[in-house]
């Protein structure tokens, strides 16, 4: 007895719904025919223009013809084709989903008949969806949103890596856009003009996470060790003075403490000069530029870091201490050999992922120096510019997407070795079972 | 008496240090609430405390013609409450169902979301832009919460560490009572996640209050600006000229965000060591 399930998969498969129609489920039938008919009015005239503006970028840039009286605008807007193109395939895609589920759920309901069952009512299938897809139902909406407001651009802005979108030789809609391959990534990495930019910001951008990485935790292990010590007081006191700085949104921190440091007015020269010191070039000369973000960074960072450290110092085990005690261990020695390496076993994945947060330390660099001062020889970068602010400005101030791109995938690239690595490391470190 | 002197010294010292670093974490913010309450506008202050203290700083922020500080607030509390609503919707039921539950695809998800959150976020910010621009939804602020608020779902996966530690046993024991999935997550885990909804509320109100970048991007039109579009070109625009009026407008911008902290510090410690014991 095999009659319904095949009968119902073919009639599934020729449209939407017609096997759930044919196993007696009329509403589920009648919604998946809804489907199928919105979805051809969608697709038949769209999907073959999507793939033809994917594949080709248009064929004519954009330009005035005269068509009867009128002078209409017509031709091809390369970006905009690749974009609808995207979206008519993703739906594309989710419709392609619906389908394959929609004859599988004919065969199940064929069979089910088959071995002699009865279809289920609509409302035995609202409730079946309820119990056992729960997870699904909650997961819809937030991956739609997901779907075109994150996945959708990010393949976009891969693409775009592979064009020659740039200014000023290829800007729809006076010009047309064009696939390159890979020549943005030799250009960017054999041309001299940009390979010396390149080179210098992503030297700059591995100094500075290092640096930063490393002055903002032991920054945070110290401080935090000072406030823990048995006999200090006010211990609430001073660690909500010190998480003060983490509370002001950077916006306004990082601006006010452009102002302070500012060479000609800033309060910070003004100090300087009663002491008899002369002002220094804080943000205008390269090398003390590069030496403010730093400052200033610990400023910010080293909160985050404190808060952490202090939670991982309530973790150890007091007796550790009582028996390092009683063995006649100094305090020096009880810091060495019992609350460093607990620090520093509790902390090393957060340490990896806050130099893979450095990498992209946007707000610090844009606010306080613009990746200012400006270096001649760079093309459309500063001495302290980040490579992530350096795509920034390639993008808004520059329209250099096809170049913006490409140095995204690279921080990609960056990033997830980066992560991986991070990952094998602490799972290495639980199998270890170093702290039982 | 040597270990008894050694101690005095190492007290001393400790404490001078910590009044210095207080002293140091807490100067910007105190200049700059003094700087805003100075006459005149010029960066340059020959003391530290105003002698002739005024609010007339504070005044003309709402009443100048060419600020309209009193709407940018109204502006930026609508789109950040807005965001907030929704982001904590979307993420608490999204990294419930994955943690919870275990089905085709859930490791494939997550992975697929750490590579997603990998990818620098002006990288995409250019499509996002042309999207928008094809949806008629420039200069909106529709956009700026439509895209926070998805954003923010990969940002979350703190929610789900806390998801995790929860023992299952709660739920089985509720599903043999005859409780169904959607009686066990409103009944038995919102209420126990109020730490994290909590955290993640506070961080994308903050989010969406302070982003200056996209939401310049999108809204064009001044009378749309959220307050951080508004400070970003008073800055741009006279940071020299006009300082004390920055001054004025940061600490107004800074306030309620300090405030929100204050009352939810707790939370918020407890939500950044649980992110960091989950790596």
């Amino acid at each position: 007895m095999q009659r319904h399930r095949k009968t119902a998969t073919i009639l599934s498969i020729l449209s939407m719904g017609l096997g759930q129609l044919y196993n007696r489920q009329f509403v589920k039938g009648i919604l998946l025919l809804l489907v199928e008919a919105v979805g051809l009015v969608y697709f038949v005239p769209r999907l073959g223009n999507a793939i033809w503006g994917i594949v080709t970028l248009g064929s004519e840039p954009a330009h005035m013809e005269r068509i009867g009286k009128k002078m209409v605008q017509v031709g091809d807007h390369s970006i905009y084709l690749l974009i609808n193109g995207l979206i008519v395939v993703l739906v594309f895609a989710i419709f392609a989903v619906i389908y394959v589920l929609n004859v599988r759920d004919a065969y199940r309901n064929g069979k089910h008949r088959d071995e002699g069952g009865a279809p289920a009512s609509i409302r035995e299938t609202l409730a079946h969806v309820a119990d056992k897809n729960f997870p699904h139902l909650l997961l819809t909406l937030p991956a739609i949103s997901v779907l075109f407001l994150t996945i959708m651009p990010i393949i976009m802005a891969i693409m775009l890596a592979f064009t020659n979108y740039s200014a000023p030789n290829h800007i729809p809609p006076a010009k047309l856009v064009d696939w390159v391959g890979f020549q943005t990534f030799i250009d960017l990495i054999q041309l001299k003009t940009w390979s010396h930019t390149f080179y210098g910001v992503f030297v700059w951008t591995v100094i500075w996470a290092i640096i930063a990485t490393v002055t903002t935790y032991f920054g945070g292990i110290l401080v935090a060790l000072l406030i823990n010590q048995s006999d200090i007081r006010l211990k609430g006191l001073w660690r909500t003075i010190y998480i003060v700085p983490y509370a002001i949104p950077q916006l306004i921190s990082l601006l006010v403490m452009r102002n302070l440091f500012n060479g000609q007015f800033g309060p910070i020269n003004q100090y300087l000069g009663y002491f008899g010191l002369g002002g220094l070039p804080w943000l205008t000369d390269p090398f003390w530029a590069k030496v403010t973000v730093i400052i200033v960074n610990m400023w910010v960072g080293i909160p985050v870091s404190m808060v952490l450290i202090l939670g991982v110092l309530t973790a150890i085990p007091k007796d550790l201490y009582e028996a390092a005690e009683v063995d006649g261990a100094t305090p020096f020695q009880k810091l060495r050999i019992i609350t460093l390496p607990f620090v520093l076993f509790a902390t090393a994945p957060v340490l990896i992922m806050q130099f893979a947060g450095n990498i992209n330390n946007f707000n610090v660099i844009f606010l306080l120096t613009n990746g200012d001062p400006v270096k001649g020889d760079y093309q459309y970068a500063g001495a302290t510019d980040l490579l992530v602010t350096w795509l920034f400005k390639l993008t808004f101030n520059n329209s250099k997407y096809n170049m913006a791109s490409a140095i995204g995938i690279i921080i990609f690239v960056i990033i997830a070795t980066l992560s991986i690595w991070s990952y094998r490391r602490s799972k290495s470190f639980k199998e270890e079972d170093m702290i039982q | 008496m040597s270990t008894k002197s050694s101690k005095y010294l190492r007290l001393t010292l400790s404490y001078v240090i910590i009044v210095v670093l207080a002293l140091c974490a807490l100067y910007p913010a105190v200049w700059v609430l003094l700087s805003s309450f100075r006459p005149g506008s010029s960066l340059f202050a020959d003391s530290f405390f105003p002698k002739n203290p005024t609010i007339d700083h504070y005044k003309e922020l709402f009443t100048s013609p060419s600020f309209q500080y009193g709407t940018w607030y109204w502006n930026t509390l609508k789109i950040a409450t807005i965001t907030m609503i929704l982001s904590t919707f979307l993420t608490t039921i999204s990294m419930y169902a994955l943690s919870r539950f275990r089905f085709k695809g859930r490791q494939n998800t997550l992975t697929l979301m750490l590579i997603l959150g990998m990818f620098p976020s002006f990288m995409s910010m250019i499509a996002v832009y042309i999207l928008l621009l094809q949806l008629n939804l420039l200069d909106t602020h529709t956009a700026l919460i439509l895209v926070y608020s998805s954003g923010s779902v990969l940002g979350g996966f703190i929610v789900k560490g806390f998801y995790d530690t929860i023992p299952r046993s709660l739920d089985e024991a509720a599903r043999i009572d005859g409780a169904n999935h959607f009686t066990i997550f409103w009944r038995i885990m919102l209420p126990l996640s109020r730490p994290m909804l909590t955290y993640v509320a506070l961080t994308t109100f903050t989010g969406a209050w302070v982003d200056f970048i996209f939401a310049r991007l999108v809204l064009r039109s001044k009378e749309n600006w959220t307050l951080a579009v508004g400070m970003w070109d008073m800055v741009s625009n006279f940071q020299n000229s006009n300082f004390t009026m920055f001054a004025a407008g940061a600490v107004l911008i800074a306030v309620p965000i300090m405030i929100l902290f204050a009352f939810l510090q707790k939370f918020l410690v407890e939500g950044l060591t649980a992110g960091a014991s989950k790596g």
